[in-house]
């Protein structure tokens, strides 16, 4: 068994699909219409094949304070692997993302916790060799 | 507040936000976990956290939707002023 896919609960799908590819450097794979939304998602350019990320709409009434409790005590809703955390926090602050987590070393691994601007935190994590 | 600094879970989130201040619930538990192998659950540290906050030693900002955690050392200072000022009489032979 192995993940294709998972997701994140987006307030905005199309700001989403901004942030996502234009700031984390995400592509987008699918983009198909449902009515009011989309089947809305992306994939790492380093990893073509590798799980998607769908961009889920939020509408759904338990999201929202669910994502909320979420934010207030700082959980973040995934965990993306990067080559550094350190210059990638560096490269994302240039660009006006917001961390509510620095970078720190949290045992093996190093990890900060940013703002996705669409409801979620995100956690960005690499593992020093 | 002697009963909040009684507890040493309670001790090291002192420590933890003396390294660094302003810190969610989530960097909370994990520096507890990573840095000193503390595997109490979130909801045990969140209690923790509000024993520590009716001892006034740490207080919580809400920052948008974000809620902080800051230490602040006032009440400490009450028990400086009461036993480690320089008592009168004389010297300790």
């Amino acid at each position: 068994m192995r993940i294709n896919l998972t997701s994140v609960f987006v307030d905005d799908q199309e700001k989403a699909l901004r942030f996502y590819t234009d700031i984390l450097g995400f592509e987008k794979m699918h983009d198909v219409p449902l009515g009011e939304d989309r089947w809305l998602t992306v994939v790492s350019p380093k990893d073509p094949g590798g799980p998607n990320l769908l961009l889920e709409p939020s509408s759904h009434p338990a999201v929202k304070p669910f994502k909320e409790a979420l934010v207030a005590d700082g959980i973040p809703f995934a965990s993306f692997d990067v080559d550094d955390v350190k210059s990638e926090y560096d490269r994302l602050r240039g660009l006006g993302v917001r961390f509510i987590q620095e970078p720190v070393e949290m045992g093996p691994v190093v990890t900060a916790v940013l703002d996705d601007t669409c409801g979620n935190l995100i956690q960005i994590a690499h593992r020093p060799i | 507040m002697f009963k909040a600094l009684a507890d040493p879970t309670r001790r090291t989130i002192l420590d933890e936000l003396t390294r660094q201040n302003g810190q969610t619930l989530f960097e909370i538990c994990g520096r507890l976990t990573t840095a000193h192998g503390l595997g109490s659950s979130r909801q045990a540290i969140s209690q923790h956290l509000d024993v520590l906050e009716a001892a006034g030693l740490v207080e919580t900002r809400r920052e948008g939707r974000y809620k902080f955690h800051y230490i602040n050392t006032g009440p400490l200072q009450y028990i400086v002023e009461r036993w480690l000022g320089r008592p009168s009489g004389p010297e300790r032979p």
